[in-house]
């Protein structure tokens, strides 16, 4: 259950990418989470409208695209998405492969609405 | 409606700290492991009979993470080498931070070895990098066979795989060759000991790999 800690990292790299005049019209912080970062997506949603509920960002909602976990066979060439973690190749049995997807943890876009003074 | 694009990694912040104590670290020429594994799994156990085995062929020191109590530094301290504990207070990893802040308590001169044992807990410190060398995954024979395929990322970031209680392996369900090859599954580079702390087997192999890989390092630093 590190979600918490997660998530104040999250709101701390919105504090600095956000200048300080459009803090109150943040509207969704867009993310990548892969499938083996070992995060549970509703608790990140749950502690970050927790932490945010008195704060510039507490309209904000968190979107969260998930990353499935994907290989890529060095040897026969097939992208495949095998069991979470697994790196043999489903097709040859290899185990000369690329994790391509899965292990992300990023915060990707901030979408503000339209400045409340509309200036 | 306006859109800023980030690309941001979340724990940076901690990747950033990691990378200072992995500078001080080869500054001091010290080999560092950050020794992983679920809770009960028996990572002291191992420190221990690691301490033993090398206690004055090598300086050591240790760094202990857990969620209250300093009942690990107090069976650590036995051995006579320099130990700090870090109580999370809750919190189910050690983070760079942490580590960080106990060097403040901690000479490393001189120190060619520094075992540090991460929080029991088989997801969370998997994505805390400390600014160690290497992670070592503790796992024992008593949690069963399938744990590297339910834990993956633990076992992926790990480089050492020690598989613990291998006495034990007659009355209990798992199939050592099955847990082995779950692993490399995951992780084809782990390299793997079998260990009891108990009746001793394996613990000599495992303590001199670990010497031969601080020496190593010490040498690599020097140059």
């Amino acid at each position: 259950m590190h979600e918490l800690s997660i998530a104040q990292n999250i709101v701390e790299i919105v504090e600095q990418q956000v200048s300080p005049a459009d803090r109150g019209v943040v509207k969704k912080v867009k993310m990548k989470i892969g499938e083996m970062a070992g995060i549970v997506s509703d608790s990140l949603e749950f502690c970050f409208s927790a932490i945010t509920a008195d704060t510039f960002l507490k309209d904000a909602r968190l979107h969260i695209d998930q990353i499935p976990f994907t290989i890529n066979c060095n040897t026969c060439g097939v992208a495949a998405a095998s069991a979470v973690g697994v790196v043999v190749c489903p097709q040859c049995g290899g185990a000369d492969t690329t994790i391509i997807g899965g292990t992300e943890l990023q915060v990707t876009e901030i979408e503000l609405a339209d400045s409340l003074e509309g200036s | 409606m306006s859109v800023i694009t980030v690309e941001r990694k979340v724990l940076e912040k901690n990747d950033e700290i990691a990378r200072r104590n992995r500078e001080l670290f080869a500054l001091q020429g010290t080999f560092v492991i950050n020794v992983v594994s679920s809770p009960g799994s028996g990572k002291t156990s191992v420190l221990e009979q690691t301490l033993q085995n090398l206690k004055g062929q090598l300086n050591i020191a240790v760094v202990e993470g857990d969620v209250q109590t300093d009942l690990d530094a107090q069976r650590i301290a036995k051995f006579d080498v320099p130990v700090v504990q870090i109580v999370t207070n809750g919190g189910c990893h050690l983070e760079a931070k942490l580590v960080n802040d106990a060097l403040q308590n901690l000479s490393l001169n001189n120190v060619q070895l520094l075992i540090i044992e991460n929080v029991g807990n088989l997801v969370c410190p998997s994505n805390y990098d400390l600014g160690e060398a290497m992670k070592v995954v503790v796992a024992s024979t008593t949690e069963g066979d399938d744990k590297p395929l339910k834990y993956p990322a633990m076992f992926r970031n790990a480089a050492v795989l020690i598989i613990n209680k291998i006495d034990l392996v007659p009355y209990v369900n798992c199939d050592l060759e099955m847990l082995r090859s779950n692993a490399l599954k995951i992780n084809p580079s782990l390299k793997v000991f079998e260990i009891s702390c108990t009746s001793r087997q394996g613990i000599a192999e495992w303590s001199d790999w670990l010497k031969q890989q601080s020496l190593n390092h010490s040498h690599e630093i020097a140059k």
